[in-house]
């Protein structure tokens, strides 16, 4: 079962059609942070280049996403989240055998804990905020599996 | 016409000098280029909820201050958050002086934490309400002048 959110605005199908990795099918993403300005952030660069994005306030909200049956190409994931934070959230995911991209999304610097971070799953472990330039390998990335 | 394209010459001179005096960088531009026809308030949506959380942010670090000795930690925890916060919304002078503030905690040195702070204030204070005045001006300019980057 695939979960979609509204697709991207008519305003910018030029930019998303004149981009060859999105044109041909949607990908689906999950944004997983507690902080509404930064879901909303996220979301809007996501949509902007073809994604169909779901959010979670919370890696317990994500996991029960996944126990539900939902699938997601890809995983935005902040380390850290009231109830079940990021690094749990994703062992739990890799335990369920989520075999979706999983990446971190962090404002810490700390090497050791971006490294715990990664060791808990993740695919590849981001500073905040996502940018176009973080984005689009991704979804390269993805058109070519 | 003549009123609408005086608000627009008003409007892109007030968001250029946003970006002149130091207070914004790219990440505002992208935020302003995320924007459509779907979603045409985005940016002043997004810049309302950072100074929602970074509000309560700001009076939590000047509690924090007020305390005897001073938690460096916590101070860099909280320090940290609006730090983020900031970024996301392109906030280049308040962003660097968190990051000054940081390092000052780092060190230990509460004055050099008190000193910062004072001026991430100020520089806080104003963006707010510049960014407030400009996003009042562009609805009075009408929704197709909201933020276009000049080519």
């Amino acid at each position: 079962m695939m979960i979609g959110a509204e697709g991207a605005s008519s305003s910018k199908k030029a930019r998303i059609s004149e981009n060859p990795v999105s044109k041909n099918r949607p990908y689906f993403a999950l944004v997983v942070d507690d902080d509404p300005m930064i879901r909303r952030i996220h979301s809007m660069i996501l949509k902007s280049v073809g994604f169909k994005v779901e959010v979670a306030e919370n890696g317990k909200e994500a996991v029960d996403l996944f126990r539900t049956g939902a699938k997601f190409h890809i995983v935005f994931i902040d380390m850290e989240m009231p109830v079940m934070d990021g690094i749990e959230a994703t062992k739990a995911m890799r335990a369920m055998k989520v075999e979706s991209k999983i990446v971190g999304v962090t404002s810490r610097n700390s090497e050791t804990e971006r490294e715990v971070f990664m060791q808990a799953g993740l695919d590849l472990c981001y500073t905040k905020p996502l940018t176009m330039a973080k984005i689009v390998p991704l979804l390269e990335e993805l058109q070519k599996n | 016409m003549e009123r609408n394209q005086q608000l627009r010459r008003q409007l892109a001179s007030m968001r250029q000098s946003l970006f002149d005096q130091g207070h914004l960088d790219e990440q505002f531009i992208l935020l302003e280029e995320l924007q459509d026809d779907a979603n045409p308030n985005f940016v002043e949506e997004v810049v309302t909820l950072h100074y929602r959380d970074s509000a309560r942010l700001i009076t939590t670090i000047e509690r924090a201050l007020e305390k005897s000795p001073l938690d460096f930690n916590k101070l860099d925890g909280y320090m940290h958050q609006f730090k983020g916060s900031s970024t996301s919304i392109g906030a280049k002078k308040v962003k660097a002086e968190s990051t000054q503030f940081r390092e000052y905690c780092e060190a230990g040195n509460g004055e050099g934490c008190m000193k910062t702070f004072q001026l991430l204030k100020r520089d806080y204070a104003t963006l707010r309400r510049k960014l407030e005045a400009y996003f009042q001006l562009a609805r009075q300019a009408g929704p197709n002048e909201i933020a276009c980057r000049p080519k």
